[in-house]
């Protein structure tokens, strides 16, 4: 029995200590937001927070988010309240198809947490996720405008 | 606001077991009640409280058509675009109701182009109708009546009454016949940028993909394919994973190995373990290089060659000409790599089967699950979800349903979840058809050209895939795939003697639609080549193009816009060169120009990429600008690193690791320049990708004086900085 906070929810989950925290997310507690894309922590689909950290879910063991919290793109709105990066996408009209998108969104809520004003440099740095659709100008855009929203800097 | 009207019509789309929801409606044949609400027209259904529901048929793959269509049928309507829900069409309904709504499929750039039409006359005509029931109500003529914002006014008493009112009268009124659409000045949303519907969903977490198929009672399958096309299964061994926790069964399923279990990852996991022994057939030693020597074979032969185009006498004009110049060009396999692996639910109960599928043509799926599963069309429902991307991967070839739909029927009763690894869906792909091209041409004195030929030797989509016949009107000729000579056979350029042919060359390779198909690599062949002529007439390649291209005013006239907006003649930083491209594709006509600097590693720099279109109408155009965004990195993605390769019969790569994707800190500045003339429908989801590899390889030729023959960059010691 493993024991994980999920968007500030404890679940225990009886799984192999080695699967993946992606597919106990995805298929244990039907939490889909988190997707799969590649397994092997290329692409950043599955994107999730482990303690505030972003991690590629599908190559974390969930041995290693035992007794932790998980936070993922469904837990990141409070109280009806879209985190301010999430408005950005809205506002900046950022996905296309949108499969890679809550990777992408975790993944720039980690980046405004620990900087909250990202240089160009820093958002290539930080933003290594793909996008087979091709929305990188618009992803940069809205990291930089949610940069500037006053609530940014709470996430 | 608009987030509160989407989760309302989340909440009303799952009680009706319709639209966009999955997974919380209850499991079942069909589990869709009639809508809430009045329909009018097959695509209009007006609710009481105003609310008015567009139906859509084709797909959202993020090319924004679920958005762009409805706002044709709104536009007529002259309803409030606020209240208005979009509601995928039921594919069974469509079998039934005898295509009410046209083809389903999104693929070719013409959801817009080829349905805007009749989505403009279904608004009119649901307009009609309600004017007609407000007239009718107030005993005054349809004529004194105005329709607007969702509400009739009869001019002269200035009464005024809802569409939601009069809904129901009109439902009973005989449609209109010939409806007048609007002239294009009228137009209040075409042309508008609208914002995308389904964005919020997507950046909430609530999209849901048909990887998120979720039913009770739901079984896992993970999947092998023969590592060979074409190969199948000899021999099986599954001692190892009997028993193993989750583990529900092992399927010989004769060209394709499943294992069924209780979640993905266990299945997957388990499928490692299952001894599979294959008999891989003919093709156990092709390589690269053999099927090189292959489509030569095609640049060589002497018989079996199809004329798509003739004009003049090439040969007499090439013995004639001043200077030659001869040339050869290829362009490799390139896979899909939707985001979302490829993957099928299904549930086949009481000779009735349900199938949620990530498709780009739910026609095509549906038709699919009732041959595999052996019952008939309208027996079948697909229910519609987004895709996480198709580029043309997920509407020609509908392989991934016939598996998911086997896997059920063997597992009858039970639904279950298929869903490829994404080293299956690289490897088990329906590739971009390779293409090995000779180009030929003769200019005169004066450095135009006489004469122009190419000799085209590809694997045929059209007969490999879809198995038509290669005929007029679907082929420029007999025996010609469109696919294969797109671009070349259609060059618009003033020059007396042209002649193109076509060697179909059949590779076992199976080949399919990807994004921008023929335009996608026959354009970088055309344009490049081009440019060589420009050079060899030592003259300026836009203004080569230019004089070449004055009988095709379109061309001509997104050639001198995008020239004008990027500063072609102007001085550039040192060290910085130009290259430019134009094509026509998809009904579009684009052009790119490419401002680039190379350094002595051979990284290349892109300070700027001017994209220029010119679609026509250009309906939603920040969607339009997302489309060019995103072909820019399709493009640059393909053109720097895009090749599959083929070792002992097998694909070599397998994952992002060796099949390179380009990311966001290589997404070089886009600009684009929207030059709708109006008179004509153009597509917008793929042409954009033409004009950039012979616009970047052209530039490179500019600053570092070789000319690219070949793709990808990789292989010439070119990287994208």
């Amino acid at each position: 029995m493993i024991e994980l906070t999920v968007n500030g929810k404890k679940h225990t989950v009886d799984v192999e200590p080695e699967m993946p925290l992606l597919w106990v997310l995805r298929d244990v507690l039907d939490v889909k937001g988190p997707k799969f894309g590649c397994g092997i922590a290329q692409c950043g689909a599955c994107t999730v927070h482990l303690n505030g950290e972003p991690v590629r879910s599908c190559s974390v063991p969930v041995s290693a988010a035992a007794g932790q919290k998980v936070l993922t793109i469904e837990g990141l709105a409070q109280r009806g309240q879209l985190h301010p990066v999430q408005k950005a996408w809205i506002d900046n009209e950022v996905p296309q198809c949108g499969y890679c998108q809550s990777g992408q969104i975790m993944t720039a809520v980690a980046l405004l947490a620990r900087n909250p004003s990202p240089s160009d440099k820093d958002i290539d740095a930080a933003m290594t996720n793909i996008c087979r659709c091709g929305t990188y100008t618009r992803i940069r855009a809205a990291i930089h405008a949610a940069a500037k929203s006053p609530k940014s800097a709470k996430a | 606001m608009k987030n509160v009207s989407r989760r309302e019509f989340l909440k009303q789309s799952a009680a009706i077991g319709g639209g966009l929801t999955i997974g919380c409606g209850p499991l079942g044949v069909f589990a869709q009640k009639p809508d809430a609400g009045v329909e009018l027209t097959a695509w209009v259904v007006v609710r009481p409280d105003d609310a008015i529901i567009i139906r859509y048929a084709r797909s959202e793959m993020g090319q924004g058509s679920m958005t762009s269509a409805p706002m044709l049928v709104a536009e007529e309507l002259e309803c409030d675009w606020k209240r208005v829900k979009v509601e995928y069409a039921s594919a069974n309904a469509s079998v039934k109701r005898k295509r009410a709504w046209g083809d389903m499929a999104s693929v070719g750039s013409r959801t817009i182009r080829n349905s805007q039409e009749y989505l403009r006359k279904a608004g009119a005509t649901a307009r009609g109708m309600l004017v007609a029931a407000a007239a009718e109500q107030w005993k005054v003529p349809a004529s004194e009546c105005s329709a607007q914002n969702s509400f009739i006014t009869h001019g002269p008493s200035k009464r005024r009454v809802s569409y939601g009112k009069v809904a129901e009268a009109a439902s009973k009124l005989e449609p209109p016949k010939d409806v007048k659409l609007k002239d294009p000045k009228e137009w209040k949303l075409i042309g508008k940028p609208i914002k995308r519907i389904d964005i919020p969903d997507t950046v909430m977490g609530r999209q849901r993909y048909g990887i998120d198929t979720q039913l009770p009672g739901m079984l896992y399958a993970a999947i092998a394919q023969c590592p060979v096309f074409g190969g199948k299964v000899k021999a099986m061994d599954s001692s190892k994973v009997e028993g193993r926790r989750g583990i529900v069964k092992v399927l010989n399923m004769e060209s394709f190995v499943a294992v069924v279990g209780d979640n993905w990852w266990r299945a997957k996991e388990a499928l490692r373990d299952v001894h599979i022994d294959w008999d891989v057939g003919a093709n156990g030693n092709a390589s690269s290089a053999s099927l090189m020597e292959f489509y030569r074979s095609g640049l060589d032969a002497k018989e079996d060659i199809a004329v798509a185009r003739k004009d003049g006498d090439f040969d007499q004009a090439f013995g004639a000409g001043a200077k030659k110049l001869e040339a050869e060009y290829f362009t490799p396999y390139l896979a899909h790599s939707c985001m979302e692996p490829m993957g099928c639910t299904a549930v086949l109960k009481d000779g009735k089967v349900d199938v949620w599928t990530s498709t780009q043509n739910a026609e095509a799926s549906l038709a699919t699950a009732a041959s595999a599963a052996g019952v008939p069309l309208e027996n079948v429902e697909v229910h519609r979800t987004q895709l996480g991307g198709g580029f043309g991967r997920r509407g020609g070839a509908q392989d991934f349903v016939r598996q998911g739909v086997a896997i059920a029927k063997a597992m009858e009763g039970a639904p279950v979840k298929m869903l490829w690894s994404r080293e299956e869906d690289t490897q088990h792909d329906f590739y971009r058809p390779a293409s090995l091209i000779r180009m030929k041409a003769a200019l005169d004195d004066s450095g135009n050209p006489t004469a122009w030929y190419s000799r085209v030797s590809a694997t045929s989509i059209f007969s490999s895939l879809v198995r038509l016949p290669l005929k007029p009107p679907l082929a420029p000729a007999e025996g010609v795939d469109p696919q294969s000579v797109a671009s070349i056979f259609d060059l618009p350029h003033s020059i007396p003697n042209v002649r193109v042919e076509y060697a179909q060359r059949n590779a076992y390779v199976p080949v399919g639609f990807w994004r921008t198909v023929g335009h996608s690599q026959n354009p970088f062949v055309r344009e490049s080549f081009m440019d060589e002529l420009a050079v060899a007439a030592g003259k300026d390649p836009f203004e080569y193009r230019r004089a070449l291209l004055q009988k095709s005013p379109r061309d001509l006239g997104i050639l001198e816009a995008t020239a004008k907006a990027a500063g072609w003649g102007k001085p550039l930083a040192s060290g910085v060169f130009r290259g430019i491209a134009e094509t026509e594709g998809y009904g579009s006509y684009t052009c790119a120009v490419c401002e680039l600097s190379v350094d002595k590693n051979g990284e290349v720099s892109i300070k700027r990429l001017v994209l220029g279109i010119d679609p026509g109408y250009a309906v939603n155009p920040d969607n339009i600008l997302a489309q060019m965004q995103g072909s820019a990195v399709f493009m640059l993605t393909a053109m720097f690193w895009g090749e599959i390769t083929l070792r002992e019969g097998r694909v070599e790569q397998s994952n992002f690791h060796d099949y390179r994707m380009m990311r966001l800190r290589e997404m070089p500045k886009v600009e684009m320049v929207l030059a709708p003339s109006g008179g004509f429908w153009g597509g917008v989801g793929e042409p954009g990708q033409a004009s950039i590899a012979p616009a970047v390889c052209n530039a490179i030729f500019a600053a570092t004086g070789k000319r690219v023959r070949s793709l990808p960059l990789k292989n010439h010691g070119f990287t994208l900085a």
